[in-house]
């Protein structure tokens, strides 16, 4: 498309054009699947015989709720922790307490704190995933398996390294939250 | 970037409606503490609704299985090639020595069916109940479970103990109507009875969560285990049925040992649901013939 006048290159990405509009449920509930489809990851490829993954779900949740604010409500950590409980193996609830404090707790930095650098909320993201895995590890410690905290080190390591790709990907999705779609009329 | 300005003003809705979200968010973790303490007082007490979503998304699980499966051939084919020449010699040189051994074998366990019948023992075949895909894992949570792709529909109960071709991977859980949901042995809370194949030294293999086991012995004294030990089940208690393999001792302690597990769920295709093993009915049973 040729540049014309003062318009930059994208601007009217998301503006409606003839037939095409973007879709206001499309751009409400895409965070909501992308992050219950990544509760399905227990059955993925890998059999782990260790705990090896990073908490893929809790991540996205975690990237939505610090890049793109207001998307998900207060009350959303609940319903998407209830479907991550019914797959990741921790004691059932484990999920649903810890994400609805984990939504409620962004909230209260947000009000207070609200100009921050990406390296910024890249810290606040290691220091919510450590919790959230120590806690974790708690309730399984409590509901009858070993108490091993140094088992947690290596999918530590690896959700610090990868969270940037997390905001990469809610990036994508948001493009692909507010795409055109074919309307009618 | 920073979030927008979400002061709601002097509007009353914008306010009342602030509130009504807070509200639903501390019902959320109220409600996740009432969940959390009952499952703690009785774990299965929401099998139901895992077993129901595991059912329900149990297809993508089996399509990820072959794609694990066939994965991990290629990376085998490719290692195949690169090893065949030295692997083909070795294998000639194995073979001879196996055949001697076979042939020995089958007089001994000639022999062994023969005093059996002396003693009136019967031989019980085990047929397995259902042979499933392994469909999943907790690959992020420091419990150990894995999820089968066979359930009640199947025939499997809980507390039937699961093995692969090598050796012995856990026991069910929890059923639903196609899937199924297993402890692994190398769970905190799996215990299996073990005892070393050689000699008469018995102990109990607890699951750490990292692959490995740590057996401890029933008697105390010298420790007589040695790295590279065998270790099959010993059946006692019933549950698991004897002489199925478990794992290799790797490392000493002073009362025990750490052991890895021979069956590496990761490198399983299809694993087998045996029924629960029971050694009391095998003594009541009437002596054939």
């Amino acid at each position: 498309m040729p540049l014309k006048g003062d318009r930059l290159p994208g601007q009217d990405m998301f503006q409606r054009r003839l037939n095409r509009a973007p879709s206001p449920i499309i751009a409400t509930i895409v965070p909501w699947i992308s992050i219950a489809l990544s509760s399905l990851v227990p059955l993925s490829p890998i059999i782990a015989s260790a705990p090896v993954l990073p908490p893929v779900s809790y991540m996205l949740l975690v990237a939505w709720r610090l890049f793109r604010p207001g998307l998900l409500p207060i009350w959303a950590g609940a319903p998407l922790g209830l479907v991550d409980d019914l797959f990741s193996g921790q004691p059932f609830g484990s999920g649903v307490l810890l994400w609805s404090i984990t939504m409620i707790g962004l909230e209260g930095l947000d009000n207070w704190q609200r100009d921050r650098t990406f390296w910024m909320d890249w810290l606040i993201a290691i220091l919510l995933i450590a919790a959230y895995l120590a806690i974790g590890h708690v309730f399984t410690w409590l509901a009858g398996s070993v108490w091993y905290p140094s088992l947690m080190l290596p999918q530590l390591l690896l959700a610090m390294l990868s969270f940037p790709l997390f905001t990469r990907l809610v990036a994508i999705l948001d493009l692909l939250r507010l795409a055109r779609v074919k309307v009618l009329g | 970037m920073a979030p927008a300005e979400r002061r709601p003003g002097f509007s009353k809705r914008a306010h009342i409606s602030i509130f009504t979200s807070y509200v639903f968010a501390i019902v959320g973790v109220l409600l996740g503490v009432v969940l959390l303490i009952a499952s703690f007082v009785s774990p299965g007490s929401f099998a139901f609704a895992r077993s129901a979503a595991t059912d329900a998304v149990r297809p993508a699980g089996e399509a990820s299985a072959v794609t694990r499966n066939s994965g991990r051939s290629v990376i085998d084919i490719i290692s195949g090639y690169i090893a065949a020449g030295s692997q083909n010699a070795e294998l000639a040189e194995e073979l001879h020595l196996a055949r001697a051994k076979l042939a020995e074998m089958e007089a001994i366990s000639d022999e062994n069916r023969r005093l059996k019948q002396l003693l009136s023992l019967r031989e019980k075949d085990i047929r397995p109940v259902a042979s499933a895909r392994l469909i999943g894992s907790s690959p992020a949570s420091t419990r150990r479970f894995a999820l089968i792709g066979a359930g009640r529909k199947d025939g499997v109960l809980v507390g039937m103990p699961v093995r692969s071709a090598t050796g012995l991977v856990g026991r069910v859980l929890e059923t639903g109507r196609r899937t199924a949901r297993i402890l692994l042995v190398t769970d905190g809370q799996s215990m299996v009875p073990v005892r070393r194949i050689k000699g008469n030294v018995t102990g109990f293999a607890q699951g750490q969560a990292d692959g490995t086991l740590i057996v401890r012995l029933i008697e105390m004294g010298i420790n007589p285990l040695e790295k590279g030990d065998l270790l099959v089940t010993s059946g006692s208690g019933g549950l698991y049925r004897p002489n199925v393999p478990v794992a290799i001792v790797e490392n000493l302690t002073r009362d025990g040992a750490v052991a890895r597990i021979i069956s590496d769920p990761a490198a399983t295709d299809f694993v087998m649901v045996e029924p629960i093993w029971q050694p009391m009915t095998e003594l009541d049973m009437e002596p054939e013939q």
